[in-house]
């Protein structure tokens, strides 16, 4: 049983081949991460895989259905949901309202005018339910736009909670960050993968974070697979090891 | 946009971005201003020199603007067409009068029907694109209905405009209001109309509807990767604004018992992007502020010199430059600190 598939994924722009036949599976409750150095093409194949754009051959498949065409939309009601390299929130708006907008539509209130007393109770309900998740219950009235950059990551992900998600898809979480906020984020995720069983799909650049975190990890490099498995067969693979230190790391 | 930057200048704890709400007592403080005024016009309005159909043409702009603002100040789409629903609400009136039936009732909902649904039909049109391509459909658009009022003559009146039709007086049973030569009247009727089309307006900005669509004025692709229908949502935000649009023009054929073609022309769509900028595109009244300052600069100056559009214009570059929330916006700011 596998929660996410990907099937000889290739994609090109024009004569550049970014990601060239790569395949993947991951389990569910598994925490796959991602790495390659720059120009890798982690970002392209997460992008393939969240429905950002469509890849130019192979499948991307959700729990034994295709998804290859199916729209960014349509994925997060089929049980994926993702957060981007740089934060994308709404910074004008509290904590709290983040949160709303993100379980409204996910509760189908997107399009509605009208909402009943229990429906605003259940809604406050989800939100302080994944508040609390993310150790934001405290700063929930103050505006995204105000906090550090750990909390904007934690505020992005409990958005991405309130979609209830099955599949967890974070682009470079620590991205930007310093030691503290990473030690944070990472944290999180952590907690998110071992006490509430998420599948998670993380693309990441920090190594530090990715080896404590993982439960398997793949290694893409100049678009192709380089390697796949544990950390520890990765930290002893001598074709990554290569791949790093030829990037002068 | 920095958001670090807008973050640090709004620092109340309510945000005040959904216009509407805010207070602690359930109704804003500028909300009961701008309705104490606007109540008390025919009353006050001709002790500074004024005339209750100025007050009337205010409250008509006003909604076209805010009508406008519903699209341009809570979803984030610029549309330099509007001026084409508001003058086919104009014209569904007016050839109602003249043609079908002496009704007001009749030539308000005819009035309303054709610019709203016709704004609905190409929105679902206009609302795949974005940004500036956005914007130049819309204008396309509305050129296309200017030259079809301008050269269908004999339905239209063409370039001299429709006359011959007059508002009637409303019966409602035995009772009958007299809009048609009561000047006060007829405004108290434009004010119920507004007052029916901005409460509908504040209710939807309150709903998680409403919500959705401040998401997407903010960010659109966070909002579509949180599975929310985008382009329905910007098709639906934009038929309301077209709606309240019509609704306005339908009024504007009432006072003035007339329509023509200068009202569907980009040039009145320009200018009313410039009263919801001038007023404060994020706020609930601050297009009406913008209007009423227009309007009645318009008015005055207009009878002084013939180039009064260049003090119009001098007036919207001071604002923009020292005011760039617009005025209501940058009063709330203040007051905020």
């Amino acid at each position: 049983m596998t929660m996410l598939e990907a099937r000889r994924v290739t994609k090109t722009f024009g004569s550049l081949v970014a990601v060239n036949d790569i395949s993947i599976s991951v389990a569910p409750g598994e925490l796959r991460a991602v790495i390659g150095p720059n120009g890798a093409g982690k970002t392209t194949f997460f992008n393939m895989i969240t429905g950002f754009f469509p890849p130019t051959r192979g499948e991307i498949v959700l729990q034994g259905q295709d998804i290859t065409r199916t729209s960014a939309q349509q994925r997060v009601k089929l049980g994926m949901a993702r957060t981007f390299q740089i934060t994308e929130i709404f910074p004008e708006l509290t904590v709290r309202e983040n949160v709303r907008i993100a379980v409204e539509a996910a509760d189908g209130f997107s399009l509605r005018v009208f909402a009943s007393r229990a429906d605003h109770a259940r809604l406050a309900a989800d939100i302080d339910a994944v508040l609390a998740m993310t150790d934001l219950s405290g700063k929930a009235d103050r505006l995204v736009g105000e906090l550090s950059h750990g909390d904007q990551r934690a505020a992005e992900i409990a958005m991405a909670l309130a979609l209830k998600p099955r599949v967890l898809l974070l682009d470079e979480p620590t991205a930007g960050m310093g030691e503290q906020e990473t030690f944070q984020v990472a944290g999180l995720i952590r907690r998110l993968h071992k006490d509430s069983r998420y599948t998670i799909m993380l693309v990441e650049h920090d190594m530090r974070v990715v080896f404590n975190l993982a439960d398997r990890i793949t290694v893409l490099a100049e678009g192709q697979m380089l390697a796949d498995g544990t950390p520890a067969e990765i930290a002893d693979n001598p074709a990554v090891q290569a791949a790093y230190l030829g990037e002068a790391h | 946009m920095s958001s670090t930057d807008l973050g640090a200048a709004a620092k109340p704890a309510v945000p005040s971005a959904a216009g509407g709400r805010g207070g602690a007592a359930g109704i804003p403080f500028t909300t009961i201003i701008v309705w104490a005024l606007l109540l008390s016009a025919p009353i006050w309005l001709p002790l500074i020199g004024g005339y209750t159909a100025l007050a009337s043409r205010v409250v008509v702009m006003g909604l076209v603007a805010m009508a406008l603002n519903f699209l341009l100040g809570f979803t984030g789409q610029m549309s330099f067409g509007h001026a084409a629903y508001f003058g086919l609400g104009a014209y569904g009136a007016g050839l109602t009068l003249r043609y079908v039936a002496n009704s007001t009732g009749l030539a308000m909902i005819d009035g309303i029907l054709l610019g709203g649904v016709l704004g609905t039909i190409l929105g679902a049109l206009i609302c795949k694109r974005r940004g500036v391509y956005f914007a130049m459909i819309t204008i396309a658009f509305g050129q296309i209905f200017y030259y079809i009022a301008y050269s269908w003559d004999g339905l239209t009146g063409g370039f001299d405009g429709l006359r011959g039709f007059t508002r009637q007086p409303i019966g409602i049973g035995p009772l009958v209001i007299d809009i048609q030569n009561n000047g006060t009247l007829f405004y108290y009727f434009v004010l119920a109309v507004f007052a029916l089309a901005t409460g509908i307006m504040a209710l939807l900005l309150r709903s998680p509807f409403g919500r959705t669509l401040l998401a997407i004025r903010e960010n659109e692709r966070r909002a579509r990767f949180l599975g929310i229908a985008v382009d329905r949502h910007i098709w639906l935000s934009f038929s309301i604004a077209c709606f309240f649009a019509s609704t306005a023009g339908a009024l504007f054929a009432l006072l003035n018992n007339f329509a023509d073609p200068t009202s569907m022309h980009y040039t009145l769509s320009g200018i009313i992007v410039i009263m919801v900028v001038m007023g404060g595109m994020r706020t609930f009244w601050g297009p009406l502020i913008g209007a009423a300052i227009y309007v009645v600069l318009q008015d005055y100056i207009s009878s002084i010199t013939v180039n009064w559009m260049s003090f119009i214009g001098l007036l919207f570059v001071l604002v923009v430059m020292f005011f760039p929330r617009g005025l209501l916006g940058m009063i709330k700011a203040r007051s905020a600190q």
